[in-house]
């Protein structure tokens, strides 16, 4: 009656649970939808559309006519010809100036002292006042413009006046800053691109999310969990099954995301900034090595997570929550840029932001530096691994009532 | 043979199970009577591992469960309290996956497998998904993948619990024939006409204790009363949370 198993056949029980669950999860429109879908394609497209819509209203600032309205342009008709040289565009004189900019009528405005002509011909000093409002972020570019502009024609004149007192003009700029800038292509493009390594993060998660739920919480919760535990499988082994159903699933939707900013980046204009953009072949390659660990490190973070929630709801809830977490790293390299130091490459997240970031400026990583970075999340995710098993083994994780 | 001494299990102050010793032989169905909350899930699930017990021992086919709880459930077909069926997964499938983590090989689990569909008369659904199956058909499936492995011995706990007159007959039928193979059958219930009908022997159990461990004739001797639930009432000292 008793058939005897042999040890051989029982070794396939890993294979059994990982083959039974991914067939299980390809069965769930869901599950399939925000995997290899929504979770992994919704970040390229939104990061193209983010960047094309910056890029260009970069580039329409930097050449289109600039309307500035003008308080007395009748004093100072040299000046203005000065800025209309430049690209400005006087316009009418605007009766609350201060209101005008803080209500973004106008992103600056211009006020010349009715003075101006009498202390201009006196060769006295004069000032002109540059209305603006430096909180709103679109009219810096402006503002620096008629700034250059104004500061520019100031310098002429100043040079002129010397000449004609038969003065070398560099008598009175005995200093010269040369700004000699050591920014590539690509490391401009690096301040542009710092969340792209929470995109890659995200999809980890999202593509992992409902499996890692349903593999724990959802199971215990249709009460399926019980039965499972009934059979003559260590419970560790189950759960690895489960863990590399997960990673699979979260790897196949890191993986359309690397091929989505691919086809993307072909679209980004970067060009047009000064920048090179390269998200083709080798930074996908190096990204998804540097990604692999973290993989497993969310794998078992989201069973654990999803493992101390009673329910289905309740495990969605949490994970969302973790969601959160991965954007620390990136905002802290947005806020606050550090020089990277070596050990840093061993924290998980941190690591795989710096390498990503160091691929995007062209440098390129080291091999020491992918070492740190896949040894240190490796550690992080073998310990989160042993930790969900020991969790595995609770006795109220099976009982569903 | 299962083989139950001196179990203890306590949930924080409260003593779930606190004593119970039994022995249900093979070829022969031992009944797990009790009122709701009695300690009845609680001791068979330790028989099968599932929980570990504060004191005692399990023996299954002098297999200890303390010692070698695989071997223990290599031993048991089990259906929990808990019956959960994958519904993505097609009845066959889920009987599959279990037969698989139980290592048998592809041959004989078909063997076995479609053996166990033609026994519970489940040839109309094994093919459909278990979403949206009825009580009736989730208690087949649940059975068929608990029995898959062919184990010598058979844990059922509640096995007709929400099933109808019909599905209640065919499952006791099942019982008897698993009985007629010679297998260890013990099953847990709190209806009392059914453990009358089915069981060689009746252990009952009320707050964590074994209060009687007779065959129904002895139990109605014992007791001095010829309804059966009568002395059961008699013997648990209360009628409560007894369905009849």
């Amino acid at each position: 009656m008793n058939t005897v198993p042999t040890k051989l056949q029982r070794s396939r029980a890993f294979l059994t649970v990982f083959l039974k669950e991914v067939k299980e999860n390809l069965r769930d429109r869901r599950t399939l939808i925000s995997a290899f879908l929504t979770g992994p394609l919704l970040g390229p497209v939104v990061f193209a559309m983010v960047i094309n819509v910056t890029l260009n209203r970069e580039l329409d600032k930097a050449e289109k006519p600039l309307p500035v309205p003008v308080i007395g342009a009748e004093y100072a008709p040299n000046l203005i010809d000065a800025l209309k040289a430049g690209g400005v565009v006087p316009g009418a004189p605007v009766a609350d100036p201060e209101k005008a900019v803080r209500k973004r009528d106008a992103d600056v405005v211009l006020r010349i002292a009715s003075d101006y002509g009498a202390a201009w011909r006196k060769g006295e000093p004069v000032q002109v006042e540059l209305i603006y409002d430096s909180s709103q972020s679109d009219a810096n570019t402006p503002v620096e413009r008629v700034t250059h502009l104004v500061e520019g024609y100031a310098r002429q004149q100043g040079a002129m006046r010397l000449v004609a007192r038969g003065l070398s003009p560099s008598t009175a700029w005995p200093l010269q800053v040369a700004k000699r800038d050591q920014a590539t292509p690509q490391s401009r493009a690096v301040l542009m691109f710092a969340m792209l390594p929470y995109f890659f993060v995200i999809t980890i998660l999202t593509g992992g999310m409902y499996l890692a739920i349903d593999l724990t919480a959802g199971e215990r919760e249709r009460q399926s969990l019980e039965p499972l535990f009934a059979n003559p499988v260590a419970r560790w082994k189950i759960l690895c099954g489960k863990l590399a159903a997960i990673c699979a699933f979260s790897t196949t939707s890191l993986l359309i995301t690397v091929v989505g900013f691919a086809v993307v980046g072909r679209f980004i204009p970067a060009e047009k900034l000064g920048m090179e953009l390269d998200l083709g072949l080798h930074f996908g390659g190096s990204a998804l090595l540097l990604m692999l660990p973290l993989v497993l490190l969310f794998a078992a973070l989201q069973s654990m997570v999803a493992a101390f929630a009673k329910s289905y709801r309740e495990a969605q809830t949490y994970l969302s929550l973790l969601m959160l977490v991965p954007i620390i790293p990136s905002l802290l390299l947005v806020v606050m840029p550090i020089k990277a130091q070596a050990w840093m490459y061993a924290i998980p997240l941190l690591g795989q932001n710096l390498g990503i970031m160091q691929l995007l400026r062209g440098d390129g990583v080291t091999a020491e530096q992918i070492g740190l970075c896949l040894t240190g999340s490796l550690a992080a995710a073998l310990v989160a691994v042993l930790v969900t098993i020991q969790l595995y083994r609770s006795e109220r994780l099976a009982i569903s009532a | 043979m299962i083989e139950v001494r001196n179990l203890h299990k306590a949930f924080g102050a409260v003593k779930a199970v606190d004593g119970v010793s039994f022995t249900a032989r093979d070829g022969e169905i031992t009944g797990l009577l009790g009122p709701n909350g009695a300690g009845k899930t609680t001791t068979l699930r330790m028989l099968y591992t599932l929980m570990t017990p504060d004191r005692g021992q399990v023996l299954v086919d002098g297999i200890d469960a303390a010692v070698d709880p695989l071997g223990v459930r290599r031993q048991l077909g089990v259906l929990p309290d808990a019956r959960g069926l994958y519904k993505r997964l097609t009845a066959r499938e889920n009987i599959d996956y279990f037969a698989r983590l139980h290592g048998l090989p592809e041959d004989l689990l078909k063997s076995r497998r479609d053996a166990l569909i033609e026994a519970l008369e489940m040839g109309d659904i094994a093919d459909r998904r278990t979403e949206g199956f009825s009580q009736g058909q989730r208690v087949k499936t649940a059975i068929a993948r608990a029995l898959v492995h062919d184990p010598r011995n058979v844990i059922l706990d509640e096995p007709t619990n929400g099933l109808d007159v019909m599905a209640t007959r065919a499952l006791r039928q099942f019982m008897a024939r698993l009985k007629g193979e010679g297998r260890c059958v013990l099953f847990s219930s709190h209806i009392m006409q059914e453990v009358a009908a089915l069981c060689d022997r009746i252990v009952v159990i009320a707050h964590g204790r074994v209060v009687a461990d007779e065959s129904p004739d002895a139990l109605r001797a014992q007791t001095g009363e010829s309804n059966l639930e009568d002395a059961f009432v008699k013997i648990i000292g209360s009628d409560e949370g007894l369905a009849a």
